[in-house]
């Protein structure tokens, strides 16, 4: 293709009134759903505790969450094959994102308690990782169950001409887990180091 | 060369020749230097600084530069005294956060006092675009083919170097052939780009691109199991009237549009060739023909990776186009306002 990527900077001469319309709109939405992801975060964290304080345990939790899970996390689920390794994941993320949204729900509102910010730069060194252990048993642990039921799969022939195989493809995710977390594990260690420190970090040029 | 060099080589040249022709040349060189010296004026010669854009650390002066040097001669000395910057991966701007400057900028007029400074960046590893091109070109067309001839270890081995049953593959393979061959000859005998080079990343990033959708489409379409269109023959002979009106017509548009050897810049509009009169309604024909070459790939296999690949491209073009028409906009005042980027009337 004749590509134009030579062309970089095209600048823009915008309407400044636009410009700030559009901010603050945008601000406006960011509030609202940082607000509502924290409550959702909450709910779920609440009906967890509801759960295990009339139950006793954790058989059965997954399934008592499920819908709600699914609405605050676009997430196509496994069929849960191993509740210990759902429960990992679960606590370890109503953690993290009850951290993270109401830090950028207090960012937003420019009142942000110390306290917030020390949790969001220094939960994740121990969240993070259980947290992947937790995804990654749990998806293992789906392997066989998901070859066997063929579910989410597709199959030649078919007048689209396509296949897809949920089991390769989940082999597929777990595979990029290996690239992908310790960026993202570094990046926060990053973060945490010029937010929580003041350490000046020059970031290297593309 | 600056004016007392050339002077120097003129003088010269009479003396050889009086030496082998023995006519009274040392008369003709004092004719030949006083109106050389009359026009002389005083050379006022630049200095260069070039700063470290981010650091702003002086990383090079030169003196005694010339005023019409251009900033690619520029490169060239600052390369001189730093090896691993080769020009083609420096980025030289007046302001650190400005645009670069261009090659063929000259000293003088460019908005600097005598003493200039410039900013530099490192534009990283830098790699020709033709090179780019050619690769990630060759690689569809290669890959295709070893689909296509059902290559062993790719379907089941009692498919190996069979052929499909349905001719609609055929064909297919035939125009995705054709069409990857004409964008090597364009890369090779059409395309003219301003910048010779680009990133070195981006073929790494290009390749992957193009081979890994190559590979995917292409296991589809010459797959064992494959169901031909849902409407037959109808489907696609369409499908193969659009592919071809896709490919061809942008070449046959753009012909005559700028005489050979010009560096014109001028807006292109539509003339008695009906092939031009897209330009009515369109920045970017190109574009918009090459989607509708790969709308008609789509339609004549009618295989779902295709057209993930067919809407991928709608996307990369879309924005290509619309920097595009942003810039012929800046550009040129009287820019015909009612042409879209890349779809007549829609975007």
């Amino acid at each position: 293709m004749a590509s134009c990527e030579e062309d970089g900077a095209v600048e823009e001469k915008e309407n400044n009134n636009k410009k700030r319309t559009k901010g603050a709109l945008a601000t406006a939405w960011l509030t609202f759903y940082n607000i509502a992801m924290t409550a959702g975060w909450l709910v779920l964290a609440m009906a967890m505790m509801r759960f295990y304080i009339q139950k006793g345990t954790h058989k059965g939790l997954y399934r008592s969450i499920a819908r709600t899970l699914k609405f605050f996390q676009t997430f196509a689920l496994v069929e849960i094959q191993n509740e210990e390794s759902v429960i990992l994941f679960l606590v370890v993320w109503t953690m993290t994102e009850i951290t993270r949204y109401s830090y950028y729900t207090f960012n937003l509102l420019h009142h942000l308690p110390y306290f917030i910010k020390w949790a969001r730069y220094n939960l994740f060194i121990v969240l993070y990782p259980l947290g992947v252990a937790g995804e990654l048993l749990t998806i293992y642990a789906a392997l066989p169950f998901i070859r066997r039921s063929g579910m989410y799969s597709m199959r030649l022939p078919n007048k689209y001409n396509v296949s897809f195989d949920y089991y390769y493809c989940l082999i597929i995710v777990m595979l990029s887990y290996i690239p992908l977390f310790p960026q993202l594990f570094f990046h926060m260690l990053r973060q945490r180091r010029r937010v929580l420190h003041g350490e000046v970090i020059v970031e290297k040029d593309d | 060369m600056d004016a007392l060099a050339l002077e120097a080589t003129s003088t010269k040249k009479p003396a050889n020749g009086a030496v082998e022709a023995g006519a009274p040349v040392p008369a003709q060189a004092p004719v030949k230097r006083k109106p050389a010296k009359k026009a002389k004026k005083a050379v006022v010669f630049f200095e260069v600084e070039i700063l470290d854009a981010k650091t702003k650390d002086k990383l090079c002066f030169l003196d005694k530069v010339e005023p019409n040097a251009t900033i690619g001669e520029i490169k060239s000395m600052f390369h001189r005294s730093h090896p691993q910057w080769y020009p083609a991966r420096q980025s030289i701007r007046l302001d650190p956060k400005g645009k670069s400057l261009k090659d063929e900028d000259v000293l003088q007029h460019l908005p600097v006092g005598t003493t200039a400074t410039f900013y530099f960046r490192d534009l990283g590893a830098q790699i020709s675009w033709v090179t780019v091109f050619l690769t990630e070109y060759m690689g569809p067309l290669v890959l295709y083919l070893m689909f296509y001839f059902r290559v062993p270890f790719i379907y089941a081995p009692k498919y190996d170097f069979t052929t499909s049953k349905h001719w609609v593959v055929h064909l297919a393979c035939m125009c995705h052939s054709f069409h990857f061959l004409k964008r090597l000859l364009e890369t090779l005998f059409v395309h003219r780009f301003s910048h010779g080079t680009m990133p070195l990343r981006n073929i790494f990033k290009n390749c992957t691109y193009y081979w890994g959708f190559a590979a995917w489409m292409a296991y589809y379409v010459n797959h064992p199991l494959y169901t031909p269109p849902a409407y037959g023959e109808q489907q696609i002979r369409l499908a193969l009237v659009i592919f071809l009106i896709g490919n061809f017509s942008i070449h046959i548009a753009l012909r005559n549009l700028r005489p050979p050897g010009s560096k014109t810049r001028k807006i292109p509009y539509p003339t008695k060739n009906p092939f031009t009169w897209i330009f009515l309604l369109v920045s970017c024909p190109n574009y918009t023909y090459e989607l509708g070459a790969w709308f008609g790939f789509t339609l004549m296999t009618q295989c779902l990776p295709v057209a993930f690949f067919f809407l991928v491209g709608f996307i990369q073009m879309t924005v290509w186009a619309k920097g595009k028409h942003r810039s012929y906009l800046k550009e040129f005042r009287d820019y015909p306002p009612l042409r879209s980027p890349i779809l007549p009337f829609i975007l």
